[in-house]
């Protein structure tokens, strides 16, 4: 495996610190790290799974549109730091297939761009939804 | 080696058997071709054959005890030198724009756009540069500001320069996997590694995320990359010479490496098969 690009390593190194659920992937969508918090959504443990290829990922959770977000949410927040290299924050349900539990969630990507204008990769950010 | 000495110059009776000098090292390769890794204050003393034509200077980034020499290198006032300056750009501004906010008046008399050699400036990416006889490698490291590594390879050697680097930054146990490792893939194997070895753990305490290494945690990574022989290299200004001796010989006892270490020190040489 390929040393990552320090922008990488230093974006897992603060997920690491974080308490928010974060995930670092790779330019083709690869998550290729998660952080504790991020353990809890996905219901599995980066110890146990290393790496995940995004069906991998898709075995783990199932995301759907909330029907209740509004229109500008329309659209795949990862994609959309992916492809087009912009931030994006949506509203989803979140269904861990392990245990079918739901989870209302809200999710913020945005790109890691390097030096040379070069994509690196994505963070996810996942915010649980809390009712007022 | 011309230059050891971190962040700032300590000349003196305390520092004198390491040397105060900042970073500056010389690569001598096949054919007479010459490298110069950084341009501290040690560069002064750098005198090249009067045959040579062409010099290279690795920049590793533009930090003042990296830099602050390049005015006094004699091959810029050489009209029949070129010299090839090699650095990384930042993310809005060239390395010749970065360098010139130095070499240019008020911090320093004489224009880097005045000096009579031939001048060159090259952006360091990530591809394998061949340079005379030198392979030359560069990666950005954990440091903060654009900074890069060099690993120059010959056929017959390899050396890899990562003066200053902090790569157990964020990591709640050192070293961690190679992959996830700055700089590991400069560092993997070579026959001779100088890296960063600044802070005692004590001190590293108060000193997180200012890009520089312990001596335990750059012999750790000096073992994992597998080298051949260790330089502990960037000497704290504060260090003796004494106190130098006593921070290698408890690195050394509590990593236990199969490798020989040997503080950089100027004046120091190492041949290369």
């Amino acid at each position: 495996m390929a040393q990552q690009p320090v922008e990488l390593i230093l974006a897992r190194q603060l997920a690491g610190y974080l308490s928010v659920p974060v995930l670092v992937l790779d330019p083709a969508g690869v998550v290729l790290f998660y952080n504790e918090p991020a353990e809890r959504i996905l219901g599995v443990r980066f110890e146990e799974t290393g790496r995940l290829g995004p069906e991998e990922a898709d075995r783990l959770i199932e995301v759907s549109d909330d029907p209740a977000a509004g229109p500008e949410d329309a659209g795949r927040p990862l994609v959309t730091a992916l492809q087009q290299r912009r931030p994006a924050h949506a509203r989803r349900w979140l269904l861990r297939r392990g245990d079918r539990v739901r989870l209302q969630v809200e999710l913020t990507a945005f790109p890691l761009i390097g030096q040379g204008d070069r994509l690196l990769g994505a963070v996810a950010m996942f915010w649980e939804h809390q009712d007022p | 080696m011309y230059g050891v000495r971190g962040s700032i110059a300590a000349p003196g009776p305390s520092t004198a058997r390491y040397g105060g000098n900042t970073s500056c090292v010389r690569v001598d390769g096949p054919g007479g071709a010459v490298l110069v890794l950084d341009a501290g204050s040690g560069i002064r003393d750098l005198r090249l054959s009067k045959a040579l034509r062409r010099v290279d200077v690795l920049l590793t980034h533009l930090h003042m005890d990296h830099i602050q020499g390049l005015g006094f290198f004699s091959a810029l006032y050489d009209p029949s030198m070129e010299v090839h300056i090699w650095g990384p750009a930042s993310a809005t501004l060239s390395l010749e724009a970065r360098l010139r906010r130095y070499l240019s008046p008020p911090l320093f008399p004489v224009m880097l756009s005045d000096v009579p050699c031939r001048l060159e400036f090259h952006h360091v990416g990530r591809e394998r540069v061949p340079i005379g006889p030198f392979h030359v490698r560069a990666a950005r490291v954990c440091h903060p500001g654009p900074t890069v590594g060099y690993r120059i390879e010959t056929p017959q050697a390899s050396l890899a320069y990562i003066p200053d680097h902090e790569p157990a930054l964020g990591a709640r146990r050192f070293p961690i996997d190679p992959d996830w490792t700055s700089g590991f893939d400069l560092a993997q194997k070579v026959d001779l590694l100088l890296h960063d070895a600044q802070y005692t753990r004590e001190e590293y305490a108060n000193c997180v995320g200012w890009g520089h290494s312990t001596m335990r945690d750059a012999l750790a990574f000096a073992v994992q990359a597998g080298v051949k022989r260790f330089v502990p290299f960037h000497h704290d200004p504060a260090r003796d010479d004494e106190a130098l001796d006593r921070v290698v010989a408890a690195a050394v006892k509590e990593v236990g490496p199969d490798f020989a270490v040997t503080p950089a020190a100027e004046g120091a040489v190492f041949a290369l098969a």
